[in-house]
C-alpha cells in the first residue's frame, strides 16, 4: 500500500467502522465490541506502518480536493502529526478496552451511540494530525467539536445538557469568531494555507500584525485551553471518564495544543516568530494559565475536575514550550503531548477505576484506597509523578527538553513557571497518593469493593506501562522530532 | 445550437405557465403528477440553461424574432441561470417530496387549484429571471405574488390569513412602487428594455424624475425582498403557510426580488446616477447590518419553529445585501453564492421541518421534544441543513461565508466591524440552531404527541437530497462558484471605477 492511499484508509477507516459498531450494535454487545477493538487496532496499525518511511525522510502527502482556488483538502504526514495521530490510535486501543469495562461495570445507557461517535470522533482527530493545510485542518477541527458533543452529553439529564452547552459554546464561539478570521487572513496575506516547513508568512506580514494574528490563533483554537478560553475543559468533565480520557485528555485537548504548535512552527515559523514584535507575550499568557489553572486544581474537591485542571496547566506546558520559539523547546512541546497525553489517561483510567469500584469522586473520600484497589493506585501514583515530571516517568523527558529550550532562550519566565508549577503539581498530588495508601478507610459499614472490571485494570496498568517505558525508550520519538526543526 | 435548445429561454416559462390551466383540465389524480412533472422539466431546462451558461456566455433570445428594444426580449446570464437553478430545483425537490404532506394540508377538492397555483408562481419567478424587459418582470412578479399568495393561504391554518393579508398588502406596494419607477423611468427614457434603458438613462440622469424613480424601484423591491427592516410580512406567511409551500418560497421567492433589485442597481443605475454606488451601499449597508443583528436576535428567542427559521431568512438576506453592498468582486460573488447556498439550507430545512410536523403536537421548541429518537433519520438531516445554516466547514454555507470574511477583509479596518458582525451572526445562529438540536435531543416528547414517526418515502429522499447537496457543494462548489463569480464580473463591468 502507497503512503497516500494509508493516509486516506487511516482517516476513513474511523468512519467505516462507526458504521460497523452501528450495525454490529444491533446485533449484540459483543460484536459491538469487537468492531470497536478491531477498528481501533486497524487504525493503529495503518497509522503506525507510516512511521517506518517517515523517520527516512519520506513526506507522504495526498489531495482529495479543490474547494475553493487555492484551498483544498489535502492529507500530509509530517513529524508532529505522524506522532499525534500514532498517540491518539494507540491510545485508542486501550481506552476502548477501558471502555468496555467502565460502561459495562456503571450500566450506561445508548452504548452503542457512545461507541459510534467515540469512531467518528477519532476520523476527526486524525484528519486533524494529517491536514495538510490550515482550511483541512479547520473542517476536522469543527467536525471534532460536533462529533464529541453526544459524548459529552451522554448522560442527557439537565445538568450535563447544560454543561455540554458552555462546551460547545465555547469551542464554536473561539473557532467561529477568531480562528476563522485567522485563517482567511492567513490566506488573504500568503496566497494560501499550506503547512511549510519554515512558515509561510515571512515575506507576507510584518510587525506588530503578526502578534495579532497570533493571538486570534491562540485564543481561537479554543481546544488548547489557554486561558481564558478554558472553560469548556472542566465542562466538559461530565462526559463518562473514557470520554475525559481519551478525548478531553489526548484527542480533543491535543489537536488544540497540536494545531497551536503546527501554526507556530509551519505558518509562521519559528525564526519569523523569533524576529517579530508583539510575540512575547504568548509565554506570559501560557506562564499564567499553568500557575493559574495549578492553583485552581490545588482548590478541588473532585477528582475529576481536579484532573481537568490539571490538564489546562498541562496543555499550556507545550503551548509555552512552543512559544519559546527555540528548536529544543519545539521538541519539548512535540514530546509534552506524548508524556501528558500517558500520564493523563493513566490517572482518569483510575479516577474512572474507582468510580465503577467505590462510586467515589471527592478526594475526601479517596482515604485508603490504596489497600482496596492496588493497581489502580500505584497507576495513579505513576502518573501523579509523571505530571509532577519525577524521574522515571515521561514527564520528566519533556520537562528535560522544555527547560533546555527555555535556557537556549535565556527565558527565565519559562524557567520559573516550570519550577513554581513543578511545586504546585506535588502539592495536590502528593496528599491523593499519601491518603490513598497511608490513611485509614473511613466509612461506615467499611467498603467491600476490590478493582474494577478487569479490562479497566488491564488498561490503565498498560498505560501506567507506557508512562515509563517513555522514560527508557524515547529515542525514535525524539528522532523524528528533531525533523521538526533540523529541516530548513 | 439544436433549434430546440435555442428556445430554452421561453420554455422555461412556458412549461410551468402551460401546464397551470391543463392541471385544472386533467383527473384530479393526476394534479400532483403533471405538476411535479412540469416542475422538474423546467429544472432540466434551468440546468440545460445554466450549462450553455457556463461554457458559451449569456443566452438572448428574442420573442418572435422581433429585435431588441422593440419586440420582448429574454435573456439569461450567469445570474438569472443560477436564479433559474436554485427556483426550479427548490420547486422539484419541494414538489417530489411533499405530495403526502400537502394533501394532508390541502383538501382534495380544492388540490388542483393549489397545484395549478404552484406552477404559476414557478412560472412567475422563473419568468422574473428571463425577462430583459422591466415591465415584463413586473408582470412576472404579479402573477408569482399572486399565485404565492394563494400557496400560503391554501393550509388549513386560520391563522395564515391575516398572514397572508398582510404578505398581500405589503407585496403590493412593493409591486406599485416597482412600477411607479419604470413609469417615471418610461416617462423620461421611452423605454422599457433594460439594456436599451441602460443606454438612454445616461441623457437624463440628472432629471429628478430618474432619481426619483430610483428611489421607488429600489425600495418597492426591497419590500418584495423582505430587506429588514421590510421584512414584517415575511415571518407569519412563512410560519403559517402548507410546510411544502414555506419550503419551495423560503428557498427562493425573496432571492428573486433581489436579483431584480441587483440588476436594476448594477445594469441601470450605478454607471448613470453619479453617486449611486455609494448611496447604494450607504442605504444598503447598515441595513444589511441591523438585518443580522435583530433577525438573528429574534430568531435566538423565538418558541415557533417554523417562525425562527423565518427570522433567520431575514438575517440571511441581510448576509446576502452585505455581500452586494461592498461593491465588489468578492462581495458579489459571496452574494450571489449565498443566494445559492442559502436555498439550499434553507429549503433543507424546511423540508425536514414538513416531515417532523405531522409527528410533533406542534410546531413550538418543545414539541419538538424527543423529535432526534423518534426520527432519527429525518433529524440528522436536518442537524446537516442547520450546520450549512451556521457556516460550518465542509458545508455549503461555509463556502459563502469565507468569500464574504474575504471580501470584508479586502477592505481594511472598517471590514473588520463587519467580520465581527458576520461573527456574531453565526454565532447567534450556533445559538438558534442549537437550541433545536438539544430540544430535540434532550427533551422530553410531549405526552399528546404521536407514536409512529414514518416519514413518506419520498420527502425522505428529498430531505437528503438537500442535506447532501449541503456537504457536495461546500466541498465540491465549483459549479455554483462559476456562476456567481461570472455573475459578480458581469454585476461590477457595469460599475465605472
Amino acid at each position: 500500500m502507497s503512503g497516500q492511499q494509508t493516509i486516506l484508509m487511516a482517516v476513513t477507516l474511523p468512519l467505516f467502522g462507526a458504521l460497523g459498531i452501528a450495525l454490529a450494535g444491533r446485533i449484540g454487545a459483543n460484536f459491538r465490541e469487537a468492531a470497536t477493538l478491531l477498528t481501533a487496532v486497524a487504525l493503529a496499525y495503518c497509522v503506525w506502518s507510516l512511521a517506518p518511511s517517515l523517520l527516512e525522510g519520506a513526506r507522504p502527502a495526498v489531495s482529495v480536493a479543490e474547494v475553493l482556488p487555492g484551498i483544498e483538502i489535502a492529507f500530509a504526514v509530517e513529524p508532529l502529526g505522524m506522532l499525534f495521530a500514532a498517540l491518539a490510535s494507540l491510545l485508542w486501543i486501550i481506552n476502548s478496552l477501558y471502555s468496555i469495562g467502565y460502561m459495562r461495570g456503571n450500566r450506561e445507557q445508548r452504548q452503542t451511540r457512545f461507541y459510534v461517535m467515540f469512531a467518528i470522533s477519532l476520523a476527526a482527530t486524525i484528519g486533524i494530525a494529517f491536514a495538510a493545510n490550515l482550511f483541512t485542518l479547520f473542517l476536522f477541527y469543527e467536525a471534532l467539536t460536533f462529533a464529541t458533543y453526544p459524548l459529552v452529553a451522554h448522560k442527557g439529564d439537565k445538568s450535563t445538557v447544560a454543561s455540554a452547552r458552555v462546551y460547545i459554546g465555547v469551542l464554536l464561539t473561539t473557532s467561529i469568531g477568531l480562528f476563522l478570521p485567522a485563517i482567511i487572513w492567513t490566506y488573504a496575506a500568503a496566497g494560501t494555507t499550506d503547512f511549510t516547513a519554515g512558515g509561510i508568512l515571512e515575506e507576507k506580514l510584518r510587525g506588530p500584525a503578526v502578534g495579532l494574528l497570533l493571538a486570534l490563533f491562540v485564543l481561537g483554537i479554543g481546544k488548547a485551553a489557554v486561558m481564558p478560553v478554558h472553560r469548556w475543559l472542566p465542562a466538559a468533565m461530565v462526559a463518562p471518564t473514557p470520554v475525559s480520557a481519551l478525548l478531553h485528555a489526548v484527542a480533543v485537548v491535543k489537536a488544540g495544543v497540536f494545531t497551536v504548535t503546527k501554526v507556530i512552527v509551519y505558518i509562521f515559523g519559528i525564526d519569523h516568530l523569533f524576529a517579530s514584535p508583539g510575540t512575547g507575550w504568548l509565554v506570559y499568557a501560557a506562564a499564567f494559565t499553568i500557575v493559574a489553572a495549578s492553583v485552581v486544581a490545588f482548590r478541588q474537591r473532585n477528582l475529576k475536575r481536579l484532573l481537568a485542571y490539571s490538564t489546562v496547566a498541562q496543555l499550556s506546558y507545550v503551548v509555552m514550550a512552543a512559544a519559546i520559539l527555540k528548536p529544543l523547546a519545539e521538541i519539548g512541546a512535540a514530546i509534552h503531548i506524548v508524556a501528558h497525553a500517558f500520564g493523563k489517561i493513566t490517572l482518569f483510567f483510575a479516577a474512572g477505576a474507582i468510580y465503577t469500584a467505590a462510586k467515589k469522586t471527592e478526594l475526601h473520600e479517596l482515604r485508603g484506597i490504596g489497600r482496596r484497589m492496588p493497581i489502580t493506585m500505584a497507576a495513579f501514583t505513576i502518573g501523579a509523578l509523571s505530571m509532577i515530571g519525577v524521574p522515571p516517568t515521561g514527564g520528566f523527558v519533556s520537562k528535560w527538553y522544555i527547560l533546555a529550550g527555555a535556557f537556549e532562550a535565556d527565558n527565565y519566565v519559562a524557567l520559573f513557571t516550570i519550577v513554581a508549577s513543578t511545586a504546585l503539581n506535588a502539592a495536590y498530588f502528593l496528599p491523593i497518593v499519601y491518603m490513598a495508601w497511608f490513611a485509614p478507610e473511613s466509612g461506615k459499614p467499611p467498603p467491600t469493593h476490590g478493582e474494577a472490571p478487569w479490562p479497566s485494570v488491564l488498561a490503565l496498568s498498560l498505560t501506567a506501562a507506557l508512562t515509563i517505558a517513555f522514560f527508557l525508550f524515547n529515542g525514535p520519538v525524539l528522532e523524528l522530532e528533531r525533523q521538526v526543526v533540523a529541516a530548513p | 445550437m439544436s433549434p430546440l435548445a435555442a428556445q430554452m429561454p421561453a420554455l422555461q416559462v412556458v412549461v410551468p405557465m402551460l401546464m397551470a390551466p391543463f392541471v385544472l383540465l386533467l383527473p384530479k389524480g393526476l394534479s400532483w403528477a403533471a405538476a411535479a412533472a412540469a416542475s422538474l422539466l423546467a429544472f432540466g431546462i434551468a440546468a440545460q440553461l445554466a450549462a450553455t451558461v457556463i461554457d458559451s456566455g449569456p443566452v438572448a433570445y428574442q420573442m418572435g424574432s422581433w429585435p431588441a428594444p422593440y419586440g420582448i426580449e429574454l435573456g439569461v446570464d450567469a445570474l438569472g441561470a443560477l436564479l433559474l437553478v436554485v427556483v426550479t430545483g427548490a420547486s422539484s425537490l419541494a414538489l417530489v417530496g411533499g405530495r403526502a404532506s400537502l394533501a394532508a394540508a390541502v383538501t382534495e377538492e380544492r388540490e388542483h387549484y393549489f397545484y395549478a397555483a404552484w406552477l404559476l408562481a414557478l412560472a412567475g419567478l422563473a419568468g422574473i429571471a428571463v425577462s430583459a424587459d422591466a415591465f415584463n418582470i413586473f408582470v412576472f412578479m404579479e402573477i408569482s405574488s399572486l399565485a404565492s399568495y394563494v400557496l400560503v393561504a391554501g393550509g388549513p391554518d386560520r391563522r395564515a390569513l391575516p398572514a397572508v393579508f398582510k404578505y398581500l398588502m405589503m407585496g403590493t406596494v412593493g409591486a406599485t412602487f416597482y412600477l411607479i419607477g419604470i413609469g417615471l423611468i418610461y416617462m423620461a427614457t421611452g423605454t422599457l428594455n433594460l439594456a436599451d434603458m441602460d443606454l438612454r438613462i445616461a441623457g437624463v440622469a440628472d432629471k429628478e424624475p430618474i432619481l426619483a424613480a430610483a428611489g421607488f424601484i429600489t425600495v418597492g423591491l426591497a419590500l418584495k425582498a423582505a430587506i429588514f427592516p421590510l421584512h414584517v410580512w415575511l415571518p407569519n406567511a412563512y410560519t403559517y403557510a402548507p410546510h411544502i409551500a414555506t419550503a419551495f418560497l423560503a428557498a427562493c421567492a425573496t432571492k428573486v426580488s433581489l436579483y431584480v433589485l441587483l440588476r436594476f442597481d448594477f445594469f441601470v443605475f450605478q454607471q448613470n446616477l453619479s453617486g449611486h454606488a455609494l448611496q447604494f451601499s450607504a442605504y444598503l449597508m447598515p441595513l444589511a447590518i441591523l438585518g443580522i443583528l435583530v433577525g438573528s436576535g429574534v430568531a435566538m428567542f423565538e418558541r415557533n419553529v417554523k417562525r425562527l427559521l423565518a427570522f433567520s431568512s431575514v438575517a440571511q438576506i441581510g448576509y446576502i445585501m452585505l455581500g452586494a453592498s461592498l461593491v465588489s468582486i468578492g462581495g458579489l460573488t459571496a452574494a450571489t453564492l449565498h443566494m445559492f447556498n442559502h436555498a439550499l439550507a434553507k429549503g433543507g430545512l424546511f423540508l425536514a421541518i414538513a416531515a417532523l410536523a405531522p409527528v410533533a403536537a406542534g410546531l413550538r421548541l418543545k414539541d419538538m421534544g424527543g423529535m432526534a429518537r423518534r426520527a432519527p433519520w429525518t433529524f440528522a438531516a436536518f442537524v446537516v441543513a442547520g450546520l450549512s445554516l451556521i457556516g460550518v466547514p465542509g458545508t455549503a454555507g461555509f463556502v459563502s461565508k469565507w468569500y464574504l470574511i474575504s471580501a470584508a477583509m479586502e477592505l481594511g479596518a472598517p471590514g473588520i466591524a463587519l467580520i465581527g458582525v458576520m461573527v456574531l451572526g453565526s454565532l447567534m445562529a450556533v445559538v438558534y440552531v442549537w437550541r433545536i438540536v438539544e430540544s430535540a435531543c434532550f427533551g422530553k416528547p410531549p405526552e399528546n404527541a404521536a407514536q409512529a414517526a414514518a416519514v413518506p418515502r419520498p420527502l425522505g429522499a428529498a430531505i437528503w437530497a438537500a442535506a447532501l447537496a449541503n456537504v457536495y457543494f461546500g466541498i465540491a462548489p465549483g459549479l455554483p462558484l462559476r456562476l456567481s463569480s461570472s455573475a459578480a464580473a458581469s454585476l461590477l463591468g457595469h460599475v465605472p471605477t
